[in-house]
């Protein structure tokens, strides 16, 4: 643990505690970051230790302390308890790990939690309403676009991205916006017609 | 007494019908908790360093500068000086820190001196392994020497499949912690809840009733999950050594892809004989393959065919990699690329159409041979076989070449031990406990509908536990055995319920309990549909005090069976220029005796179909022949099909008279056995020669048309 050999030239503890209820627009907040000028710009130095800063996920803002290493996969997971997306590869082939970043769909174990700030990180869990399921998510109970469930969240993650850009998907788009997820049980078909039921039932819903 | 048997099929109101998954929802919002997801108070993560040679003598461990590390609570040597390590991957050091960072930074400042030994890590080369390939016992039926003399058709030819990986996306592991200095909670990724405590106790030195085991959700088995594993036990002892704080190992990827699930090998050359009339006469077949360390297991052949006079040898290569472990069907599709693939080619050398040989042979797949013929004769109109079938070789222009080919399997898959705890309320609410496992095959629907179904209520009335040893006790699921084992336990527990509910009920309704049904959330006089109490009012004569009744299998009554067939065919284009092989159409006739849960049991099959096209056309584990390690383990260079590699799927379900009759069988197992043959002889009906191995990889289909070895 190297959690008390920060340089603190940033912005102190107890500072951040004060200003952490500001809206998410403001600058990042970040507790002992460097800036140091480099060709005539600020650049920012993160660690080693810990930095603190807020991450916006599913349209909260959530404080998060974590080393500039932590990716944003395991933010989510540890320290935000959000653990419906999923590390299996843990290096960008699977996509059992995708959420939304700024709208368009990642895969967050390749992403480091600090470069997410400003952004706005969207999870599997934020699509179901109160009680009821979102269309898509409907559509993959209805055809049974899961089998273990692992692969799933991701798999749906990637789904709503590929219909809010095709909301008509061809089968081409489907192919093409669903290559990057991987499944192991062999759920494509129910995932597929998923797709189809969705785009034809609106799913926005 | 209840009579135990499944209801007719006019009487059944979900038994057999097409009813979503119950943990659907869950699945599809994050909400269901895995293993992996599992976060305990204080919880501690831990790591573990691992031989990197394939065989070596540890000489020394120096783990000083990680103990040393802020945040390191203990650190466990698993092999120490002196130990011989037989595989790249193996246990070293284990240890435990309070973040996932911090224990990757201890585990790489532990330091192992080895002293490397020779390895042996290629399965194909049997001469090359040297005293490390062993031959097994031959096996003889009738005078097959005689058999070949006499036969006027001759086939051979190689074939075998090559070492895949389980891959399950939830990778192998528990989080264990002691509750106090007796007891141990672990939660598991497993297939077997109730088995593995029993495997614990000993390395722990605990009685077993002293461990719980509890698992929600399982990301994956398909057979390599049924034990602790090493590494659960070194989480319990890390765990002690923190003081009882909560270690949680989850395998990283290349872990999980080297050590912790391999299918073995099987490779083999195979003469068939025959007459020229197509009877088949006579087998012979030399094979080989490795399970890693361990030698691996024989492969049953020939398979399903009992061809009358046989001879089959076998020799298992002891490789410098970790043991296999079952996987889907163990030994199965193995079995079957090289009995198939045989056949096929004995076709093409007769000159016939492989459908039409198989329906000539009918009689050599024994007991089921009406069953085969059933499903081949499905499967032909489904793929329209014989409008589409050409001869060996397609002499259309163009480089891109089409295909069929067929396959047969079998599989046992009776329902294993189980038992289950059925509770009615004096509120009518019901519960069953029992402490099985759902491993994504749907068996909590499965479950729920035969209670649901037997007790007349709809699925929402009926709450079902699962997945934890405070339940009773219910065997693996391996083998195609779970939906058996739970389905008749559930359903001799709801009959025997309804037996004691209706010896409450019937003095209110002035009948007999023998008069008695639970239809439609109603307890009723038979042919009397006016007498009747709601089934809450009937639960209510319980005089206040819960009902629970344990239903087990076995028992009394024919409620399970064991023994499936089953046909697959596929459609295949070949580039005859990349070597790309593509599915087109894969047709599955499938029976398992009476489907519980018919939705999900299509998905078992679509699932084995997309598993088996990934088998055939992608999977391999590499082995480096220099360092002893596995070149690709990771998911980037172990290939898996994706959405857009697999064609065009059809399931057909055998169900109804002749099939519902004999009772549950297992489904898991039987149609992942089939894609491999079916599709390798796809490919050789395409290009006019035999591709010998799956995977069919653009390298060994190029080298096949070549006319030389991979």
């Amino acid at each position: 643990m190297k959690d008390d050999d920060g340089t603190g030239e940033g912005v102190s503890r107890r500072t951040f505690l004060k200003t952490s209820g500001v809206p998410l627009a403001a600058a990042p907040v970040l507790l002992r970051t460097r800036v140091v000028r480099a060709a005539g710009d600020g650049v920012e130095i993160h660690g080693p230790g810990k930095a603190s800063f807020t991450l916006n996920v599913n349209g909260r803002p959530r404080p998060v302390e974590v080393e500039p290493r932590v990716t944003l996969l395991e933010a989510l997971r540890h320290d935000l308890d959000t653990t419906g997306a999923k590390r299996v590869c843990d290096r960008g082939t699977c996509g059992a790990c995708t959420v939304l970043l700024d709208g368009k769909p990642v895969y967050a174990c390749s992403i480091l939690a600090i470069q997410a700030r400003g952004r706005k990180v969207t999870t599997v869990e934020s699509l179901a309403g109160e009680g009821a399921l979102h269309p898509l998510q409907q559509a993959f109970v209805d055809h049974d676009g899961q089998q273990c469930g692992f692969c799933t969240p991701g798999f749906v993650v990637a789904c709503k991205a590929l219909l809010d850009k095709h909301p008509d998907p061809t089968p081409d788009d489907i192919r093409r916006g669903l290559g990057g997820n991987l499944c192991r049980c062999g759920t494509y078909v129910g995932v597929h017609a998923a797709v189809l039921q969705a785009a034809k039932g609106g799913h926005r819903g | 007494m209840a009579e135990y048997k499944w209801p007719e099929a006019g009487k059944r109101t979900l038994i057999g019908t097409r009813i979503s998954r119950l943990d659907g929802p869950d699945k599809v919002s994050g909400r269901a908790k895995y293993t992996y997801d599992v976060s305990r108070p204080g919880l501690l993560f831990g790591k573990i360093v691992r031989s990197p040679y394939a065989h070596s003598k540890v000489v020394s461990v120096d783990t000083s500068a990680a103990e040393a590390m802020p945040g390191v609570k203990a650190v466990l040597v698993i092999q120490g000086p002196g130990t011989e390590v037989q595989w790249a991957g193996d246990e070293i050091v284990a240890l435990a820190a309070v973040d996932e960072p911090t224990a990757e930074d201890a585990a790489r400042a532990v330091k192992v001196q080895y002293e490397k030994l020779p390895h042996v890590v290629d399965d194909y080369d049997v001469k090359a392994a040297g005293a490390a390939a062993k031959p097994m016992a031959e096996q003889t039926q009738g005078e097959p020497d005689k058999a070949f003399a006499e036969a006027e058709v001759v086939s051979e030819g190689e074939y075998g499949s090559t070492v895949m990986t389980h891959c399950c996306l939830e990778a192998h592991g528990a989080i264990s912690e002691w509750e106090n200095d007796k007891s141990l909670l672990v939660h598991i990724s497993t297939q077997n809840v109730s088995g593995i405590a029993g495997q614990m106790a000993g390395p722990l030195g605990i009685p077993a009733g002293d461990i719980r085991v509890k698992m929600d959700h399982i990301g994956g088995g398909f057979g390599s999950k049924f034990g602790p594993d090493r590494w659960t036990i070194v989480a319990a002892q890390l765990s002690k050594k923190a003081g009882g704080k909560p270690v949680k190992i989850m395998l990283e990827r290349d872990a999980e892809q080297t050590i912790a699930g391999t299918r073995p090998s099987a490779y083999g050359r195979v003469k068939l004989g025959a007459k020229k009339d197509g009877t088949l006469t006579a087998w012979h077949s030399e094979t080989w393959g490795s399970g890693g360390i361990g030698g691996g297991g024989r492969v049953p052949l020939p398979y399903v065919l009992e061809i009358p006079h046989r001879r089959s040898l076998h020799t298992a290569v002891a490789t410098n990699v970790g043991s296999s472990r079952a996987w889907r069907a163990p030994n199965h599709p193995q079995a079957c690329v090289l009995t198939m693939g045989a056949f096929e080619d004995l076709a093409a050398k007769l000159q016939r159409d492989p459908y039409d040989l198989l329906m000539q042979n009918i009689a050599m797949t024994g007991v089921r041979s009406s069953i085969y013929k059933e499903e081949l004769e499905v499967a032909n109109d489904l793929m329209g076989w014989k409008k589409s079938w050409h001869p060996r070789g397609d002499k259309t222009a163009g480089p891109v070449k089409r295909g069929l080919g067929l396959a047969i399997h079998t599989w046992g898959g009776r329902g294993h031990d189980s038992a289950g705890d059925l509770t009615l309320q004096p509120d009518g609410s019901v519960e069953l406990k029992m402490g099985t496992q759902d491993l994504g095959t749907g068996t909590r629907t499965a479950i729920t509908i035969v209670v649901a179904d037997t007790l007349g209520l709809p699925m929402e009335a009926v709450r079902l536990r699962i997945g934890d040893t405070l339940y009773p006790p219910s065997g693996g699921s391996g083998g195609s055995t779970t939906i058996g084992g739970v389905s008749a336990a559930s359903r001799r527990g709801s009959l025997d319920l309804l037996d004691q509910l209706f010896a409450k009920v019937a003095p209110a309704l002035g009948v007999e309990p023998g008069a008695l049904e639970a239809v439609g959330g109603r307890v009723r006089v038979k042919g009397d549909p006016g007498q009747s109490l709601s089934w809450a009012e009937a639960a209510g004569k319980l005089g206040g005090i819960p009902l629970t009744v344990r239903g087990t299998n076995p028992g009394p009554g024919d409620l399970i069976n064991s023994g499936v067939g089953g046909v697959q065919m596929a459609d295949v284009s070949v580039d005859v220029e990349t070597g790309r092989v593509r599915v087109n159409k894969l047709v599955a006739v499938q029976d398992c005796g009476l489907v519980i849960s018919l939705k999900t049991a299509e998905s078992q099959c679509y699932g084995a179909l997309i598993m088996g096209i990934s088998y055939a056309l992608y999977e391999e584990r590499v082995m480096d022949p220099i360092s002893g390690r596995m070149l690709n383990p990771n998911m980037e260079f172990y290939k898996l099909a994706g959405l857009a590699d697999i064609g065009e799927l059809v399931v057909r379900m055998m169900t109804g008279k002749g099939y519902d009759e004999r009772g549950v069988i297992g489904l898991g197992e039987p149609p992942v056995i089939s894609p491999g043959a079916s599709i390798s002889n796809a490919v050789a009906n395409a290009i006019g020669v035999r591709v010998p191995q799956i995977p069919l990889t653009p390298r060994r289909v190029l080298s096949a048309l070549e006319g030389r070895r991979a």
